[in-house]
């Protein structure tokens, strides 16, 4: 089965950590579990998505600041 | 005693509340569902107003130092005893030294927690719930943080295994769902057409949707009658004198994304309400993620006593079905 980055929780999801900065991670780039890969917004509050698992990012699988639910995937890994 | 291993994501001790003190501007805390509270209670044989735990989108990791049964009861947070699946709406024995957890939520928001017992909190001003933006009650008057521990109540044996009918597990049904509400005093501020436009447009819940109130966005900004603004409101057309606002009310600051006050509101402010959801449906708003979509609905005090009659019914059917 394909390794995939889940969210965690429902709410928007953000690739970058501020407007004007750039993304925590882009198609390509390795990740190391625990490494953030953009931020979900609830509750008037930013947390942190962290990988589950490691690998490289094969494709994100939402735009940045689109709505997403608890589990759903985010990113695809190779 | 419950050892808290991570805390999920804002997880609170709550009971049905702590009624009585609003008109001092403390708000009435407790469950945002609160018949799930309450059937999570009566499954683990505790009575209603039992203080649970009230996890909101994430669940917590607990680890129990004694035996205990436990009911999860509300959202769709699948719980997991040393990571094999439980049912929700069910009883299940948990054995000292076993550790409860969750899997992604799958359905509604908010899922309550019940331990034979209770959470033994101290009790603040008659309730056990935490308000957090007053650090009053609960567990140090704030979210549960990993490393905590909570006590437990004296408990009467419950049996494993009793569960809630399906037809009873109430919950938000339909897309938009839909919110009943009573038109209020202040409706003659918005003209004819801005009334009908409330009505009919799908609004969907905002990121800012918490204990505190629960945001709408997307719908036409409201538009108002024109007036000389009175002495002591604001300038804005949305401002009033200061007035209370109930639990369930529905303040549009600047006339834009309506705000249904909910357990932890504030008690009064200078914003018009268009009305107040009935009674019956705040539970349903508890249970509400981000970017569902809602509509209200109009309706009259005996339809919303009507709706307040149903509810009542079926926690009456869920006692009946435990007893």
């Amino acid at each position: 089965m394909a390794k995939e980055i889940l969210s965690p929780l429902p709410g928007t999801f953000y690739r970058k950590p501020a407007p004007d900065q750039p993304p925590f991670k882009n198609e390509g780039d390795a990740v190391a579990e625990g490494d953030v890969v953009g931020l979900v917004e609830v509750m008037k509050s930013f947390h942190e998505v962290k990988a589950q698992v490691s690998g490289t990012i094969q494709a994100f699988l939402v735009e940045d600041e689109d709505a997403v639910m608890a589990g759903q995937p985010l990113a695809s890994l190779d | 005693m419950l050892e808290i291993k991570a805390p999920g994501l804002a997880t609170t001790v709550q009971d049905l509340g702590r009624p009585g003190y609003y008109h001092l501007g403390i708000p009435l805390s407790g469950a945002m569902d609160q018949l799930a509270l309450t059937a999570a209670n009566l499954l683990v044989g505790n009575d209603a107003n039992a203080a649970g735990l009230e996890a909101v989108f994430m669940g917590p990791e607990i680890r129990f130092t004694e035996n205990a049964t436990v009911a999860v009861c509300g959202a769709d947070l699948p719980p997991k005893l040393d990571g094999e699946p439980q049912p929700i709406w069910t009883s299940f024995a948990v054995k000292a030294g076993q550790t409860l957890s969750f899997d992604y939520l799958k359905q509604g928001a908010r899922a309550y927690i019940a331990v034979t017992g209770g959470i033994d909190v101290p009790v603040r001003l008659g309730s056990r719930s935490t308000y957090a933006l007053g650090a009053l009650g609960g567990h140090e008057g704030r979210p549960l943080q990993a490393g905590d521990t909570l006590k437990l109540g004296q408990g009467r044996p419950a049996a494993a295994g009793r569960s809630v009918p399906e037809a009873l597990r109430r919950g938000p049904t339909g897309s938009p769902v839909e919110l009943r509400m009573l038109p209020g005093l202040y409706w003659h501020r918005i003209t004819e057409a801005a009334g009908q436009q409330f009505f009919a447009d799908t609004w969907k819940v905002a990121n800012e949707a918490d204990r505190i109130g629960y945001r709408f966005k997307g719908g036409a900004p409201l538009e108002f009658v024109p007036r000389e603004q009175p002495f002591g409101a604001g300038s804005d057309p949305s401002n009033i004198v200061d007035a209370c606002y109930p639990y369930g009310s529905i303040q549009v600051p600047g006339g834009t994304e309506p705000i249904v006050l909910h357990r932890d509101a504030v008690s009064g402010g200078g914003y018009m309400m268009v009305g107040t959801v009935i009674s019956a449906d705040m539970d349903l708003i508890g249970q509400l993620q981000p970017n569902t979509p809602v509509r209200f609905v109009e309706v009259d005090m005996a339809a919303a006593l009507d709706a307040r009659h149903e509810r009542a019914a079926i926690l009456d059917q869920i006692r009946q079905h435990l007893s």
